[in-house]
């Protein structure tokens, strides 16, 4: 028996799975400036929400952002990213997403490719050996070569992992994902960690800030709830609502914007199928401000009202409505004028 | 790259603080799911913000303690609950320092607390000169002494006023008082009379004190004590007072059914390769299979028709009927919904329109509560459905076969009994009574598969089971 020596083993590249050697994003001083830099960034933002980015940010726990169509949940993430000034890495969630493009992929065109045209090579490195072992033996000395960093194709998550700075990831609607993906996810949003078979477990270089979104079309396992905080957005409050409008629609009147606002807030009271969300009344905003209307008129509301509802029957439904909730729109701005 | 260690393990600061420990505590006995983990995370978060801002420390707890919309609420609830009296005795302490005279007593009474010596009767004091502040932080550390977090049932109210009770010292002041009264001088009856009369005061607080108690820590228990009740009772014998309360329950244990069977909704099916999929894994080894795929196939969610007897006394059963089915469409698919007493109309578009509560209503009232005629609702149903039955449809028919001795056209039962999967007949008569009178049970029962006794919550959760169980 041939005794075997120590093989030489020169690691491929330095993409060696790394210690538990992550250090955070620079702490968020309060929930004042989380305000403060998300107003900058354009999103004017509630104190629960705040209080939910401090929190998240400081714990380094991700976030799951639940809530109806429409009232900034996408939008909080970019704000997030813009204000932090970190890259916004996004991944859509929807029936049949895997592994392969949610993590990695490995490049196999490439490595086709680069074992045809190496062939020669390999040859010229195993010539020598007179055995089949020794030959074996000699292409083990160069490890994994062909699953290796070089052959690896990052998705999302694992770009999101990658980030040098750290990164703001958003899962957006997670719960158009399988309940296997969910289960895949588990790793990642415990430990910001990724295992690939052939490399080894990924630990993130810097925590990236993650933010799940969901829209509740079904129930999300108890073992991913554990692992988030959960932040519950709803309809904004007249005062709050009339604030994200004035600062996504700069032209609006004062007076225009309170009626608006308070028509709105008279709609989503009635029985409708979808209620108008808050991108819906910016929406809206936009239009009465391109009509060069100054106040609210029952003909331009009727005129305008497929901006705000979605769907035939509520359109019916709201239209027996709009004189008397204008009237009472007209009336609530009067008074607190 | 910094070599801290992540802040997952800083163990030292993740142990809860103790009014957080208690609180946590309030928040399972109200019904939230709190784990372990979660625990940790709130005293981390905690840590971080701290109890001085009354507003931030329930965003944060909400943030890691509740995890959807019924959590919220119940958070919300018990949050204020619990943190009224939290502030209710700092009131009181706050007080203690605003009259230093009596700060002394208070620490004595807190020390006779803490080491359950008598020494000189604190309690006795207190009552004397009527200090109510000491007295009410008195009896919130007594109550904390005795463990009143572990007040399970209400039948446990009495027990526990009587232990924080002697705990601060009653039986002193109740030998002083007899021993006052014995001496007999006049003097010494009315300040008898006195601290009996405060001392029946302290009793009260007590009581109030055990009963917030309860609410805090001991609903879960009888929650589920209460549950259990529920759904072992007859559905038509239960008061209209809890059909409430049924009608959550109906919903929690549809939830849990439909989590079970949403899980596994794509079996393997062995032997078939699926060529597509083979290729496309082993794509990295140059397509040579080493890893192989079969082709899956989707299960099929059961179709369902429901019909139900809605004449009275069945009524009740159908509504819960009704109510669980609906609850389930996650699981089930194209649920079709009639109602029948002597002729049988389609309620399917009523019912996904209003919700089950309302649209049950608003249809017992136009069918009214006639006589029940399954001949004629049967007639109905092959004239107007009998061609939508498939293969696939499962049809369950609740109702007492009572035709008041009208013909049961079991003929059409038969036929319906062809075309469909199968049918399940629920009867909420005990199985003694089928076959007695004018029930046309026996002659209905070879066509079921089965007939099954259906007279209570856990009958009808029996039912779904083993709907979806059969579909697999």
């Amino acid at each position: 028996m041939q005794p075997c020596g120590p093989t030489a083993l020169i690691p491929s590249e330095s993409f060696m799975p790394s210690s538990q050697t992550r250090s955070s994003l620079p702490p968020i001083e309060s929930i004042e400036s989380v305000l403060a830099g998300l107003g900058a960034a354009g999103y004017i933002a509630s104190r629960p929400i705040a209080t939910a980015i401090y929190i998240a940010q400081h714990l380094q726990k991700p976030i799951l952002v639940e809530g109806p169509a429409g009232v900034g949940k996408t939008e909080l993430a970019k704000s997030v990213a813009s204000w932090l000034a970190l890259p916004l890495i996004r991944m859509q969630c929807y029936e049949g997403l895997d592994e392969a493009k949610a993590l990695y992929e490995w490049k196999y065109g490439k490595q086709l490719l680069y074992t045809q045209i190496l062939r020669e090579k390999v040859g010229t490195v195993i010539g020598e050996t007179d055995d089949l072992a020794s030959a074996i033996r000699r292409l083990d000395a160069f490890g994994d070569i062909f699953f290796s960093k070089t052959f690896l194709e990052p998705r999302p998550l694992l770009r999101a992992l990658e980030q040098p700075q750290g990164a703001v990831l958003l899962i957006d609607e997670i719960d158009k994902s399988d309940q296997e993906f969910e289960a895949f996810l588990l790793e990642l949003l415990s430990d910001y960690q990724v295992s690939i078979p052939e490399i080894g477990s990924i630990t993130a270089a810097v925590a990236p800030l993650v933010l799940l979104t969901s829209n509740s079309t079904r129930d999300l396992g108890d073992a991913l709830k554990r692992r988030c905080l959960h932040l519950h957005i709803g309809f904004p409050d007249e005062k709050l609502e009339a604030r994200i409008i004035a600062s996504r629609v700069p032209g609006i009147e004062a007076r225009l914007l309170a009626q608006l606002v308070s028509f709105v807030q008279q709609l989503r009271a009635l029985d409708l199928k979808k209620q108008p969300s808050v991108s819906e009344s910016i929406d809206w905003a936009r239009v009465l401000v391109l009509l060069h209307a100054s106040v609210l008129e029952e003909q331009t509301v009727r005129d305008t009202l497929n901006v705000l509802l979605k769907f035939e029957s509520d359109i019916d439904a709201a239209r027996g409505h709009v004189a008397h909730l204008t009237q009472k729109a007209q009336q609530a701005v009067a008074m607190e004028g | 790259m910094s070599d801290a260690s992540p802040r997952h393990f800083d163990a030292p600061r993740a142990q809860p603080s103790e009014p957080l420990r208690r609180f946590l505590q309030v928040a399972r006995g109200a019904g939230l799911r709190v784990s372990a983990a979660e625990g940790i995370d709130a005293a981390r978060a905690v840590d971080l913000v701290g109890y001085h801002d009354r507003t931030l420390l329930k965003d944060t707890l909400a943030l890691v303690l509740a995890k959807t919309p019924e959590e919220k609420a119940l958070y919300d609830e018990a949050f204020e609950l619990y943190f009224r009296r939290a502030e209710f005795a700092k009131a009181a302490s706050l007080d203690n320092a605003e009259a230093p005279a009596h700060a002394g007593q208070a620490g004595a009474a807190d020390r006779a607390d803490e080491t359950g010596s008598s020494g000189p009767a604190p309690l006795l004091q207190l009552l004397d000169s009527d200090d109510r502040a000491t007295l009410a932080s008195a009896l919130e550390s007594a109550a904390r002494a005795i463990g009143i977090e572990k007040i399970r049932l209400f039948t446990q109210k009495n027990l526990y006023i009587r232990q924080i009770l002697d705990r601060m010292g009653l039986r002193e002041v109740e030998a002083q008082i007899a021993a006052l009264r014995a001496s007999g001088g006049a003097d010494d009856d009315e300040r008898a009379q006195r601290l009996s009369a405060r001392l029946e005061r302290l009793r009260d607080a007590a009581r109030d004190h055990v009963e917030r108690a309860l609410l805090l820590y001991g609903r879960a228990e009888t929650e589920q004590l209460r549950e259990r009740m529920l759904k072992s009772a007859r559905l038509a014998n239960i008061d209209p007072s809890q059909h409430e309360r049924i009608r959550v329950l109906v919903r929690k244990m549809a939830k849990r059914i439909a989590t079970r069977y949403a899980i596994q909704r794509r079996k393997r099916q062995r032997g078939q390769l699926d060529v597509r999929r083979t290729l496309r894994r082993n794509m990295g080894w140059g397509g040579v299979p080493f890893v192989t795929a079969w082709k899956q196939r989707r299960i099929e969610k059961p179709r369902v028709m429901v019909l139900c007897d809605v004449s009275g006394s069945v009524a009740w059963v159908a509504q819960f009927l009704l109510m669980f089915i609906y609850a389930l469409t996650e699981v089930l698919s194209d649920i079709r919904s009639f109602v029948y007493t002597s002729s049988l109309i389609e309620v399917s578009e009523i019912l996904e329109r209003n919700g089950i509560d309302a649209a049950i209503a608003q249809v017992t009232d136009t069918m009214a509560f006639g006589t029940s005629n399954y001949g004629t609702s049967l007639e109905d149903f092959e004239a107007g459905w009998m061609r939508e039955v498939t293969s696939k449809t499962t049809v369950i028919i609740l109702g007492d076969a009572r035709g008041n001795d009208t013909d049961p056209r079991t003929d059409i039962v038969e036929r319906l009994a062809q075309r469909a999967k199968r049918i399940v007949w629920l009867n909420p008569e005990p199985r003694s009574a089928w076959g007695s009178g004018d029930s046309d049970m026996y002659r209905y029962a070879p066509y079921c598969t089965p007939a099954r006794v259906c007279s209570t919550l856990n009958d009808l959760e029996r039912v779904i089971t083993d709907l979806l169980d059969r579909a697999r």
